[in-house]
């Protein structure tokens, strides 16, 4: 279910404040989206998240890495197969080092492309919550309900009631 | 329990004069206002040596490798020497924000940033001299997995290869990590930027964030896994740099305990770095808040861990060389103490392992002075270092008839100090341009601002103004 554009916007100077507005909003059946200058624990509880997948493009890099590093020396040392002193064309143990920084590398770049892709980065198009502002790289937390306009007098008294310094409604 | 009365004021035990998450932000743009007379100065510097570096470079394509001191048998000189040495800097820096990371570490948020941006310029600094030392640097390519015009491809089997491929991913994970760490600090510093060029940078490079649960949720664990990632490839890289010494039969080089010893003097010079630019920057920049007696105190004693380990090294190689009955083994450890080299053998001994004892002394390892000197002694020493290891031995290896001593030329000497200046040039304008304190994990570490607080079971003390102030390890309640 796509999230409503319309909503309104909490900013809070306390962490506790924000967490008790986002429960509220929750047990009203609100969607909400949070905002905040670091990661909190106590915001994750209040928003029940699940695990990131992020973990699942990472295990997948970093397989197709190790894939992708002994393929390559296996390959190019079987289109040329000269022994020299005695040594295994496919030698596995001088292998293991290309093998190892394939590995990290897919598994690292593929780690930025599952951030990217799921947590929506760059930041382009119409954004999921319409509204920002600048503190929330500040000091403040901000809580964004998403809401039709009919509802926007009971989302303004939950924010206010659980401690919000300003609450911004979206005229647009 | 929400109804308790407040406190009047909760402080990170490891950041007391950090009273908000707003002043994070405040010093951390401090770093990016109008620099001094001093910054233009230092960074004037650095460009003049890069300047050098450029001219002596240009001396060595026109007029051939032959400009550089090395000859056969010293085949490599400083070139190599220069080259390990950047390589081994780097380490600490990932170190600091990978390991100290995994183990969640409290004290290593303010100092991360500075540590990472060491990591990423002191690789790109490293990286140049493979290129230069193969003297037609326009082949460059020839380094790479692609086949020749008669389809040979590069040997996989080669220490060398192993080292190109090593030090590509970690210049390359290391810069990846470092950027992502930026991301919600480039947005902080954009919705503060009142300069309508930087304002316009900042919000491109901050690709649009703005701290929403999902980009966090997906952030930290994105971070997690790099730091998880990033943690065995510190380790890896400096060991493979020492397998291109340890897999030869080079007598000095040809030893097993080569792996370990690398990573061991790459942290030690590492955090020997960080010393060596924390200490400025903290003075310029009144940095106390972050850089805290208890961030020295556990650097020191991080420095004398690995300084330990590498003085056993030493020791070991020289009871191995003398155990193993092993004739050119011998010589070439006698005569990096008695030979033509004997200076560098000692100044290496005497500034890695012998000095940095003296940070056992819990008044030592607190005053700056004394620990940036320290630290210094280390960084030259640690230079010496990987020159000990690397030309002595093949300057003294198995024939008499071919020992043949080597002798810097002034292009390598200018190519030595211009490296300096392009690291010192790099970090310089990261300071003046981008987050120099990582905003969003200091503030992780600072108890956050709450209306109501529980029961606290820290212990709570009363400042000079007679306010109560409690202090929490972390930035988490009990």
């Amino acid at each position: 279910m796509s999230k409503l554009r319309t909503g309104v916007l909490g900013v809070f100077a306390h962490l506790d404040t924000a967490t008790d507005a986002i429960r509220r909003l929750k047990r009203e059946g609100f969607t909400v989206t949070t905002y905040a200058p670091t990661p909190r624990h106590e915001l994750e509880e209040a928003m029940e998240t699940p695990e990131s997948p992020v973990r699942i493009f990472t295990l997948t890099g970093a397989f197709t890495g190790t894939a992708a590093g002994t393929a390559l020396a296996t390959w190019t040392s079987i289109d040329w197969p000269l022994i020299v002193g005695g040594k295994e064309i496919v030698a596995l143990p001088a292998f293991s080092v290309i093998m190892f920084e394939l590995t990290i590398l897919l598994g690292a770049l593929s780690t930025v492309a599952g951030l990217f892709l799921l947590g929506r980065l760059p930041h382009i198009g119409p954004p999921e919550a319409p509204m920002y502002h600048p503190s929330f790289t500040g000091g403040n937390f901000g809580v964004f309900a998403h809401a039709p306009r009919d509802r926007y007098d009971d989302v303004q008294k939950i924010m206010t009631d659980a401690g919000s310094e300003e609450v911004l409604v979206d005229h647009r | 329990m929400a109804t308790e009365t407040a406190p009047t004021a909760v402080r990170s035990a490891f950041h007391p004069d950090v009273a908000s998450y707003e002043q994070v932000n405040r010093d951390a743009n401090r770093l990016l206002t109008k620099p001094g007379k001093g910054y233009l100065a230092l960074l004037g510097l650095a460009i003049s040596l890069v300047g050098l570096m450029v001219i002596a470079e240009l001396h060595n394509i026109w007029y051939g490798l032959g400009m550089s001191g090395l000859t056969n048998p010293a085949g490599w000189g400083v070139y190599i020497t220069t080259f390990v040495f950047w390589v081994g800097i780097g380490h600490a820096g990932t170190l600091i924000s990978a390991i100290l990371y995994l183990f969640r570490a409290p004290w290593r948020q303010s100092i991360y940033r500075f540590a990472e941006a060491m990591t990423v310029f002191a690789v790109l600094t490293a990286a140049l001299f493979p290129i230069i030392h193969i003297g037609r640097p326009w082949f460059f390519y020839w380094l790479l997995p692609l086949p020749s015009q008669r389809h040979l491809w590069p040997n996989f089997r080669s220490p060398l290869l192993w080292d190109v491929f090593a030090v590509t991913t970690y210049l390359t994970v290391s810069s990846v990590f470092f950027f992502i760490g930026l991301i919600p600090d480039i947005a902080a510093a954009r919705d503060t930027a009142t300069h309508p060029m930087r304002k316009k940078v900042y919000t491109i490079l901050s690709l649009g964030w703005r701290g929403t649960d999902r980009e966090w949720r997906h952030f930290t664990r994105a971070y997690l896994f790099l730091a998880a990632l990033a943690t065995p490839l510190v380790l890896s890289v400096h060991s493979v740099v020492s397998w291109d010494f340890a897999v030869s039969i080079v007598p000095g080089w040809h030893t097993t305990i080569f792996a370990p010893y690398f990573v061991a003097g790459a942290i030690l010079s590492g955090v020997a770095m960080v010393v060596t630019l924390m200490v400025p920057v903290h003075r310029i920049f009144g940095l106390g808040a972050y850089f805290t007696e208890t961030h020295y105190d556990r650097l020191a004693k991080l420095l004398l861990l690995t300084s330990l380990i590498v003085g056993y090294a030493y020791g070991m190689e020289y009871f191995m060389a003398w155990y193993s009955g092993e004739l050119y083994e011998r010589g070439v450890f006698w005569d990096r103490v008695t030979g033509d080299y004997w200076w560098a053998g000692w100044s290496m001994i005497t500034f890695n392992a012998f000095i940095p004892q003296l940070l056992w002394v819990p008044r030592i390892r607190r005053n700056l002075n004394a620990f940036f000197l320290i630290a210094m002694f280390v960084n030259i020493g640690m230079w010496w270092e990987r020159f000990v290891i690397i030309v002595p031995s093949l300057a003294h290896s198995y024939e008499p008839w071919k020992f043949m001593n080597y002798h810097l030329t002034w292009v390598e000497a200018s190519i030595l100090l211009g490296s300096f200046g392009w690291f010192f040039m790099w970090f310089l304008l990261f300071l003046r341009y981008l987050p120099g304190l990582s905003i969003a994990e200091i503030k992780e570490v600072l108890p956050p601002p709450m209306r109501h607080h529980g029961p606290a079971d820290h212990a709570a003390s009363v400042d000079a103004s007679g306010t109560q102030v409690e202090h929490y390890p972390t930035g988490y309640y009990a």
